[in-house]
């Protein structure tokens, strides 16, 4: 006997969907095709869990392992960046792809369309950031700073802290100066 | 495309720049939700209210009748309840006074308004960009100051 069947795959997915979730005891919301929203913090195990009795149906969690990647790509230029060692003589898109294991584009093609920004500019934000932070809180000069992140003279720092911000770096300490004397007067 | 919408409020008293603002705000491919109040007394209640949508990013016109913009800035600043919010100084002023005054009494952003509807365009991407930048890499807000 041949059986002839027709079959849902919008409705399939969603019942696997269903069953799975609840099975880990996950609160969620099926918001429209190919999107869930979890209501609550899923552990990593919970998580893992959850991917993997997907994984067995052929369902793959998308967005998720897009930002993962993403915030992968964040901690890597955060080490580089803070990390000193690990600047030397790297080029970023070199650094990155081979800690990643994907290709620069790649990598560059993601973020962009995750982050609202792109790689080039993070790194630029968070050098400018750690800049302001060391202008704040240590005693080391924009020149000191500049040496410490690798910039090839003290200009070029001064010069992009200016782009990025629109401000100078004195002009950056000499605000948050009167803003504290003005909250101490305060207190 | 991030899932969570970016929400964005202006206070302007000039129609035209209301306009201007949520047009272009359209035509960026980002997303945000963007209301609008007329001038600073009409801001603060609605901030002050109970059921308040407090936004990521502030735009304050500088000069609005019955409250003006740093009036505005000032109460914002003294409530810890709003302290999350970015505040983004938006006027046709540019004196050095103004926006060192401005950005000493808490503000983030201080941008003089383009005079095409393309460098609009251009600044407000940059300015939520960057923003975003500091709300989801818990960046200190209390550095975040920027020019345009």
């Amino acid at each position: 006997m041949k059986l002839f069947i027709k079959f849902d795959f919008n409705t399939i997915c969603k019942k696997v969907l269903e069953t799975k979730l609840e099975e880990l005891d996950i609160k969620y919301r099926i918001l429209a095709f190919g999107e869930v929203e979890l209501l609550e913090k899923v552990p990593s195990e919970k998580y893992e869990a959850l991917n993997d009795a997907l994984n067995s149906y052929g369902i793959e969690i998308v967005e998720n392992q897009k930002s993962i990647l993403v915030q992968k790509i964040k901690d890597a230029i955060i080490d580089m960046v803070f990390n000193e060692d690990s600047t030397v003589n790297v080029k970023s898109s070199v650094y990155l792809s081979e800690k990643l294991g994907h290709s620069y584009g790649y990598l560059s093609n993601l973020f962009s369309e995750v982050t609202y920004t792109s790689i080039e500019n993070f790194i630029i934000i968070q050098k400018i950031e750690y800049t302001k932070q060391l202008l704040l809180t240590t005693d080391l000069s924009l020149t000191e700073i500049a040496f410490k992140l690798n910039y090839s003279s003290v200009a070029h720092l001064s010069t992009q802290f200016k782009n990025a911000t629109g401000i100078t770096p004195s002009a950056f300490q000499r605000i948050i100066s009167k803003r504290r004397s003005i909250a101490q007067q305060k207190n | 495309m991030p899932n969570d919408y970016i929400h964005i409020i202006l206070a302007d008293d000039d129609e035209d720049d209301r306009l201007f603002f949520t047009d272009a705000f359209d035509e960026l491919k980002m997303n945000t939700k963007v209301n609008t109040f007329n001038d600073g007394v009409e801001l603060m209640d609605y901030l002050n209210s109970e059921d308040a949508i407090l936004p990521n990013v502030l735009f304050l016109d500088l000069n609005m009748p019955l409250k003006n913009g740093i009036e505005c800035l000032n109460e914002i600043k003294a409530n810890s309840k709003m302290s999350d919010i970015a505040i983004a100084i938006y006027s046709t002023s540019a004196s050095e006074e103004d926006i060192e005054e401005t950005f000493v009494l808490g503000a983030n952003i201080y941008i003089k308004k383009p005079s095409s509807f393309k460098q609009l365009k251009k600044v407000l991407a940059e300015v939520v960009s960057m923003n975003w930048q500091y709300h989801t890499n818990s960046l200190n807000k209390d550095n975040f100051l920027m020019r345009l």
